[in-house]
């Protein structure tokens, strides 16, 4: 059980104090193979099947790094502006753990590979004007996973008090890349925000990159947020606590905010922030006491000797920077001018989670507006009604620029469209294939749709009569008979122009 | 004893490719021997007579088949047990490691194997190869050939007392600080450590990851350059692998020649503390080289007096962390896994249980110097000093082309000496550890017999990084030389084991003088 601690009103808190917060995010890199030796590197699998003698530290066995590897990290390191080392070396970090095969982690200590970097975000809370912050880049190093525990038995479902433990050394080896941002001094009441922000923001780079799914859910991101207060103009920093387990963008702030509220309460009271690591729980939304760091352990860092220094040369540096595709950030710029969009159009795009499913609908063909109508519409509507993520949708980008590209050329209507996109929703193959399967064509051959303007005519004689004397408004009676007539597959166009002709 | 136990690797070689033998006979002779032997000496731990036998045969058929093979099929050799073996247990002479079974094959096995040489099994050494007299093995010491009653050295004693006892015409060892030339000196063999980064460590269990390296030892020079050729070279499995072209060790071997080299003395490692035997012996060494064509010079390198201590900060730091991984978890022994114990419990009752004394001590140190705070002043010294000290090679080998030195600082000690004296152990390792350090060659072979105890003298040789080949040429030179002046092979004088019963050994006129 977790007792909730005391906890001082948000924004009262913020009128004593001002909160530094620091992110240290680890992102598992998507490379063929580990860092270390040549086992599969994806995600999942029956648990101790994708090891070897190196990824299980058995005796004897050496590490050879990942050139993939070091790659995507100078690839993370140069999308986030920072200098890449010319020589730095792998360092041990010792400690003992069940799931830490070799009881020693291959990590980066004073000579990581990229350094002093930073990486801009725009903080839109709504109600306020939006924020330009530049979040400062400490270090990028890169290391190995650890493998995963499972403790069975016991309340808290850690390794103290379990019955037994399970280990699944699958994940043993996967490089590992660590991103520590500098202390954000500035954010005031936006800390939470801002957190939230670098966060998707440095997803999305990350994404940009092709070096990583970042998915915060399967844990190819993880986020460690460190908060402290100091009361205002004090100028200093006060004492930070380490949240763990923060394992989505919504926990993210919820953390920090939590935090602020909690040491605020402590410092009120005249107490002092312990040095200590703390859990996040998603259900309620607070913090518990982990680890103190005061009595941590003393990790024994020193050069991994059975690593030669890494050197990359500055060639391979500039190749690679010349690599390196638009960044989120000026993409979302040049896209925005292009498509004529207006801040609040933007925003709305991304508020949908849609800006990359538009992008590439566009990319594919689709006009801007055409791209925008279908997935801000239809396919938000069926997202919401599923409960679905729109880019979880069983439709592609350029599945739906085909359904706009059929709608453009008059192949299919509006309504007819949706058909279409039922049918794809519902596995039924690619848009063409629906159309194919379903018999959904617009009815554009004259002499059938003539043969249906005459039949409706005769049907309805009172109404060609007041077409024929002037009130050209009644051929919409008409024309819906058409249309009905056809299930739907005529043009209404060209049905309004066919009965326009025989009438007047 | 059969003849065939006591040719050297080149002559079985030789007759094996003739076919005047089989190697199923080499390697039974050889199995007979350890059978005959092996009781007094315990050179080996684990003895794979039903493999090796296998081995030979596929061999002989290979050959009868007409298959061109190298010039090590069907030679037994003998492996420390620090290397991986998929069909052999494999120790490092540990408690904690409980008989294991590896699932992979180190790549000095593969090599052997591909080579078609005979494993003939593992042998004894001290726990992870910490050590100097093969007394810190957890299945007991191994013995002298020359005198049951002394160390073989160490760690890689069993590998050197089964060569010196005709158990095998080859072995492999390790060298840290000294593990395979200390032995191969006090047992009367050759005992090569190469270039750091030139034999493969992959599957050798580590001690000192940035000193380990694997090497030969064997009766001849010329045949340890023949096993370091069938296993040296680039691996891709090994980081810290060199990715060059391996010195043409062999044909050094066979050039044996001293003309016009420029040999440096170090001063620093003669003197106080020195046997007065040794030193008698070594001078002698140095006057033989300086006969065939040698110019002797002496060369300071003032920082080796540093190298000892250097040496046991950087070694247990690295093995601190390197042993780590015994856990109890995986694999190997588990001590008190009874269901109301914590993992961290059994961790604890385990390593307790399952590591020997100077494994405890070495890991206390090395966790120490590696301690926050502590760092600097320990590790980091340390690792000041190891550059000091290559680049006292570096300024000596502008000057020369090899620097010689003893092999040890005495002869071979009794058994139990220095068992409660870690420092007096320590010292056994004074003129080896700087070449550890600087990651440079060096190889021991025999120059004598000390007068006062009768027992073998190593003359150790140094050379630049990757000068290999120039080691192998100046100790040939010298086994030539010595051999001629003797009237025959060092070991021929050994009465430990055979006795007047055994080889011809009432012959040490030469070599004792």
């Amino acid at each position: 059980m977790t007792t909730a601690p005391p906890l001082v009103p948000y924004a009262e808190a913020l009128e004593r104090y001002e909160p530094a917060i620091g992110l240290e995010t680890h992102v598992e890199l998507g490379t063929v193979t580990k860092l270390f030796c040549g086992c599969p590197a994806q995600f999942g699998g029956e648990p101790n099947t994708h090891v070897c003698p190196v990824c299980l530290g058995l005796p004897g066995s050496l590490p050879v790094p990942s050139r993939a590897a070091i790659e995507f990290t100078i690839r993370i390191g140069l999308a986030l502006n920072c200098s890449i080392a010319e020589w730095c070396r792998f360092a041990r970090k010792n400690y003992f753990y069940p799931d830490m095969p070799k009881d020693f982690q291959i990590s980066q200590y004073d000579e990581p590979l990229c350094t002093d970097g930073w990486l801009d975000v725009m903080v839109d809370e709504g109600d306020a004007e939006p924020q330009h912050v530049r979040v400062g880049i400490e270090r990028v190093h890169l290391e190995e996973d650890t493998g995963k525990s499972m403790h069975v038995g016991g309340a808290t479902g850690r390794i103290h008090g379990a019955d037994y433990s399970l280990v699944d050394y699958n994940r043993a080896g996967i490089p590992l890349v660590e991103i520590v941002t500098k202390p954000i001094t500035t954010a005031g009441a936006f800390a939470p925000a801002v957190a939230r922000t670098y966060v998707a923001e440095l997803r999305e780079v990350v994404r940009s990159l092709g070096v990583s799914d970042v998915r915060m859910e399967e844990g190819s991101l993880r986020c460690d947020v460190n908060t402290s207060l100091a009361p205002r103009g004090s100028g200093v920093l006060g004492t930070r606590t380490e949240t763990k387990n923060v394992n989505s963008l919504r926990s993210v702030e919820r953390a920090v905010r939590s935090e602020i509220e909690r040491q605020a309460a402590v410092l009120d009271a005249g107490g002092t922030v312990a040095l200590e690591t703390r859990h996040f729980h998603e259900d309620t939304g607070i913090t518990t006491s982990g680890r103190s760091k005061e009595e941590a352990e003393d990790y024994r860092y020193f050069p991994e000797p059975d690593l030669v220094p890494l050197a990359p040369p500055r060639e391979w540096v500039e190749q690679i920077r010349r690599s390196l595709p638009e960044l989120p950030s000026v993409r979302r710029e040049r896209l925005q001018a292009e498509w004529q969009l207006s801040d609040a159009d933007m925003a709305a795009l991304r508020n949908a989670d849609a800006f990359d499913l538009v992008a590439g609908t566009v990319a594919a063909g689709a006009s801007p507006a055409g791209a925008r109508k279908w997935w801000l519409g239809e396919l938000s509507r069926r997202a919401n009604e599923t409960g679905a993520e729109l880019a979880g949708l069983a439709i592609t980008p350029d599945q739906v620029a085909r359904v706009a590209e059929l709608v453009s050329s008059g192949a299919l209507n509006d309504q007819l469209a949706r058909q279409v996109i039922d049918g794809v929703l519902a596995g039924e193959g690619t848009p063409d294939e629906v159309v194919a399967a379903r018999g959904l064509a617009v009815v554009s051959d004259d002499s059938a749709l003539t043969a249906a303007v005459d039949e409706a005519i005769t049907a309805n004689p009172d109404v060609a009569d007041k077409i024929r004397s002037g009130k050209v408004a009644a051929a919409g009676v008409l024309v819906g008979a058409v249309m009905k007539a056809t299930r739907g597959q005529a043009d209404a166009g060209k049905v309004r122009q066919l009965i326009l002709e025989k009438l007047t | 004893m059969s003849e065939l136990t006591t040719m050297t690797a080149a002559d079985l070689s030789a007759a094996l490719r003739s076919k005047d033998v089989s190697a199923t006979e080499v390697t039974q002779a050889h199995l007979d021997r350890i059978a005959e032997v092996d009781g007094r000496v315990h050179a080996f731990l684990h003895v794979a007579a039903e493999e090796a036998l296998a081995a030979a045969e596929q061999v002989d058929s290979r050959r009868a088949a007409g298959a061109e093979l190298g010039p090590l099929a069907g030679v037994p050799v003998a492996l420390k047990d620090v290397f991986t073996t998929i069909d052999m247990p494999t120790t490092a002479g540990s408690r904690i490691l409980n008989q294991w079974r590896p699932p992979y094959d180190a790549t000095i096995t593969t090599r052997l194997r591909r080579a078609g040489a005979i494993i003939l099994g593992k042998t004894n050494m001290d726990e992870f190869a910490m050590g100097s007299s093969t007394e810190n093995s957890a299945f007991g010491p191994t013995r002298n050939p020359w005198d049951l009653s002394r160390v073989p050295g160490g760690s890689s004693g069993g590998s050197a007392a089964s060569v010196a006892a005709y158990e095998a015409p080859l072995a492999i060892g390790t060298d840290t600080g000294g593990s395979i030339r200390q032995p191969a000196a006090v047992c009367g063999i050759t005992g090569m450590k190469p270039t750091y980064g030139g034999n493969s460590r992959y599957g050798l269990i580590a001690f000192a990851s940035s000193l380990d390296t694997p090497g030969p030892l064997a009766r001849t020079v010329l045949d340890a350059a023949l096993l370091q050729e069938a296993i040296s070279g680039h691996d891709p499995m090994d980081a810290t692998s060199i990715d060059e072209a391996a010195p043409p060790v062999v044909a050094a071997a066979r050039q044996a020649d001293v003309a016009g080299l420029r040999i440096g003395v170090v001063t620093e490692l003669s003197g106080e503390g020195y046997q007065p035997g040794v030193l008698s012996r070594f001078s002698q060494a140095v006057e033989l080289l300086e006969s065939l064509g040698a110019k002797v010079t002496e060369v300071s390198c003032p920082h080796f007096r540093y190298a000892l201590p250097a040496y046991y900060l950087i070694a247990p730091s690295e093995c601190s962390s390197n042993l780590a991984r015994f856990d109890a978890m995986r694999y190997g022994l588990r001590v008190g896994d009874d269901g109301t114990r914590s993992a961290e419990e059994v961790m604890s009752l385990t390593r307790e249980a399952g590591f020997g004394a100077e494994v405890k001590r070495r890991i206390m140190l090395g966790t120490y110097a590696l301690s926050s705070g502590y760092y600097e002043a320990y590790y980091g010294k340390a690792q000041q000093v190891r550059t000091l000290i290559a680049r006292d090679f570096e300024a000596a080998f502008g000057q020369v082309d090899v620097l010689v030195s003893p092999t040890t600082p005495t002869t071979a000690f009794p058994l139990g000496e220095r068992t409660d004296d870690p420092m007096a152990m320590y010292l056994a390792d004074l003129c080896t550890i700087p070449s550890n350090l600087a990651g440079n060659a060096a190889i021991s072979v025999p120059c004598g017999l000390a007068p006062e105890d009768g027992l073998p003298v190593g003359l150790q040789v140094m050379t630049p990084v990757l000068a290999d080949d120039r080691a192998y040429r100046v100790a040939a030179a010298a086994e030539a030389a010595f051999t001629e002046r003797w009237g025959h092979p060092l070991l021929a004088s050994a009465k430990g084991l055979d006795g007047a019963s055994g080889l011809d050994a009432d012959d040490t006129k030469g070599a004792g003088r």
